[in-house]
């Protein structure tokens, strides 16, 4: 398997000893979206920043797109694409000028690039605003004029950042439909840093879990969520059970367990939930318990935070803002 | 190399640009030094009644050092943009592209150089109209650009490896006013030096603003003394290089610490 990125035993210290990376690595396959997930401060900026040149590890080594980023910093940086947190776009000049002036800093120049802008700002659709001042665009232009200055000399491996954070909700869909649509468009590896677990398991083939600098998990999202062994069912009885028909009804199927009783909801916990789900109804049904609905959830990768690291990823965040985290934003 | 250089010019075309489309930038930029020339030139017009001022028309004395203060303070200023650029990615975004790091520098120096080249003639032209003569020699004038570029240049890559350093807009300022302000009143830029006590004058010989001073007004003399200016010159040129370096250092240690 041909790999975009090798990251072995990274280890970042920064001033005051603060250990930002602890040993971070991981493999991403080529043409393939890599997600990393992990709360505020976990060390995703930290990698980043890495493996796009911009800082160097105490301790470890990265290869992207075949290039040593220490020894070959130089052919790093002509292979890939930086979409950071922080914007990076200059608000002072137009769109297409921010998009232009990228391109001739990887020389390139002439109508081939004016090409390569015009049908990046349609594809972005960014035509209309192409020659206004960056400052007017709203905040989803602006991203995408982020992603778009990624893309300006057709790179081999992105770098997308925390590409949603401050978005709202259904500029963020956008997006992600933007994202999946470039993976395969462009036959790019991507990878994606985020703090948001849906962003995480809706795009992500396969992908790692951060926990102040360690990767505490690695696989496809389903086999993260697959830790959990099994889905929730979860049904609402029409009547609370008063005489325990209930458990004497589902008593006998094997592959349903951790069956909880709380008035009028039923909560277990199935290997396969969609299969279990008629067996349950119709023992329900038969035992004397009519149901008025049912629902059944994977695991989300909340779960599976929660479980790794004792925390939830809510609570995660939280702690980084008020203690050790903001080193990755802020201090530089 | 060539493509260093394109890469410069790109940068110095981006900051342009930018200043261009800020006309409030550009009244202040051209209004402030005009200020000067007439506020200063009024205030100290009877100065040159001083028996040894050496001159006997105090705008003709000003306007160079009005000239040079203005690149210097440009130049002091520098920091500001970048430090701008750094909290908004700008800088980042360009560290992780192939450009080579000297044109980062560069481009913002050619910027002032190029800004400081329409100031000069803005100022002299004032200067002119408000009386001053510079006909006897008019290739000083050139010489006294070539000054304000240097001495703009210098002040330029110590302000933009000061805001690598610091990354702080406040430290700017007062660098400006604690540095930058001082130097300018313990050289000649006002009034003649021999004027001045002792311990400026020794001070003087030492200040980077003064040699750009000396080099740039006596161009201008009806009889310039061109041992003295080649070699203030010279001064001037060692220490934009020397500014140059620690500029290019500051940039690499930013980028090893990050």
């Amino acid at each position: 398997m041909d790999h975009a990125i090798e990251a072995e035993g990274l280890v970042k210290i920064y001033p005051g000893d603060i250990r930002a990376l602890d040993g971070v690595g991981f493999r991403v396959e080529a043409g393939t979206i890599f997600g990393m997930l992990g709360p505020n401060g976990a060390g995703k900026s930290t990698t980043v920043k890495i493996l796009t040149t911009l800082s160097r590890p105490d301790e470890g080594r990265a290869i992207v797109a075949g290039f040593d980023v220490l020894e070959r910093p130089s052919d790093v940086r002509r292979a890939i694409g930086v979409v950071s947190q922080r914007s990076g776009v200059d608000r002072e000049a137009t769109g297409r000028e921010n998009l232009r002036l990228q391109g001739q800093l990887f020389d390139m120049g002439g109508r081939a690039l004016e090409g390569r802008v015009s049908e990046l700002l349609d594809r972005l659709g960014l035509a209309e605003a192409a020659d206004r001042i960056v400052k007017t665009f709203s905040g989803g232009m602006q991203r995408r004029l982020d992603i778009a200055l990624g893309l300006v000399h057709q790179p081999t491996v992105l770098f997308l950042d925390e590409p949603t954070t401050g978005l709202d909700l259904e500029v963020r869909a956008d997006m992600w439909d933007e994202i999946t649509r470039l993976a395969s468009e462009e036959g790019l590896t991507i990878l994606l840093t985020t703090h948001y677990l849906e962003e995480a398991d809706r795009l992500a083939k396969q992908l790692v879990i951060v926990d102040r600098g360690r990767v505490v998990a690695e696989g496809t999202p389903d086999e993260l969520k697959g830790v959990l062994k099994g889905d929730a069912i979860t049904v609402e009885l029409e009547e609370p059970d008063l005489d325990g028909r209930v458990e004497r009804a589902l008593a006998p199927m094997f592959d349903v367990r951790e069956i909880q009783l709380d008035g009028k909801t039923l909560r277990a916990r199935s290997d396969d939930g969609a299969r279990a789900v008629p067996a349950v109804l119709q023992a329900l049904e038969t035992g004397g318990a009519p149901v008025a609905s049912v629902t059944v959830s994977r695991p989300s990768l909340d779960d599976v935070y929660l479980r790794l690291t004792g925390r939830s990823f809510a609570e995660a965040d939280t702690e980084a803002e008020s203690g050790r985290g903001d080193q990755e934003g802020v201090r530089r | 190399m060539s493509r260093a250089l394109r890469q410069t010019w790109y940068m110095t075309r981006r900051h342009l640009m930018g200043l261009f489309r800020q006309p409030v930038w550009i009244a202040i930029t051209l209004v402030q030094p005009i200020i000067w020339i007439l506020l200063y030139g009024a205030l100290f017009k009877r100065i040159v009644d001083i028996p040894g001022f050496g001159s006997d028309n105090y705008i003709d004395f000003l306007t160079p050092g009005i000239v040079l203060m203005t690149a210097l303070f440009s130049g002091g200023w520098t920091g500001m943009g970048l430090i701008e650029d750094m909290k908004a990615g700008v800088t980042d975004r360009f560290l992780v592209t192939p450009v080579s790091r000297g044109a980062l520098i560069a481009g913002r120096l050619l910027m002032l150089g190029i800004i400081a080249v329409i100031q000069s003639a803005i100022l002299l032209s004032i200067g002119m109209l408000l009386g001053a003569s510079y006909r006897e020699n008019p290739a000083g004038l050139l010489l006294l650009v070539v000054c304000s570029v240097l001495l703009g240049a210098s002040f330029g890559a110590l302000s933009t490896a000061m805001a690598v350093v610091v990354r702080k807009e406040e430290t700017v300022i007062a660098a400006v006013n604690f540095i930058i302000l001082p130097l300018t009143f313990l050289s000649g830029v006002f009034i003649t030096l021999s004027l001045a006590p002792g311990w400026i004058r020794t001070a003087a010989r030492f200040n980077p603003v003064n040699w750009a001073v000396e080099a740039g007004r006596g161009a201008l003399a009806p009889s310039p003394d061109w041992g003295v200016i080649l070699a203030r010159l010279g001064l001037l040129a060692a220490f934009a290089l020397v500014c140059g370096w620690l500029a290019t250092r500051a940039f690499r240690a930013y980028q090893r610490s990050a």
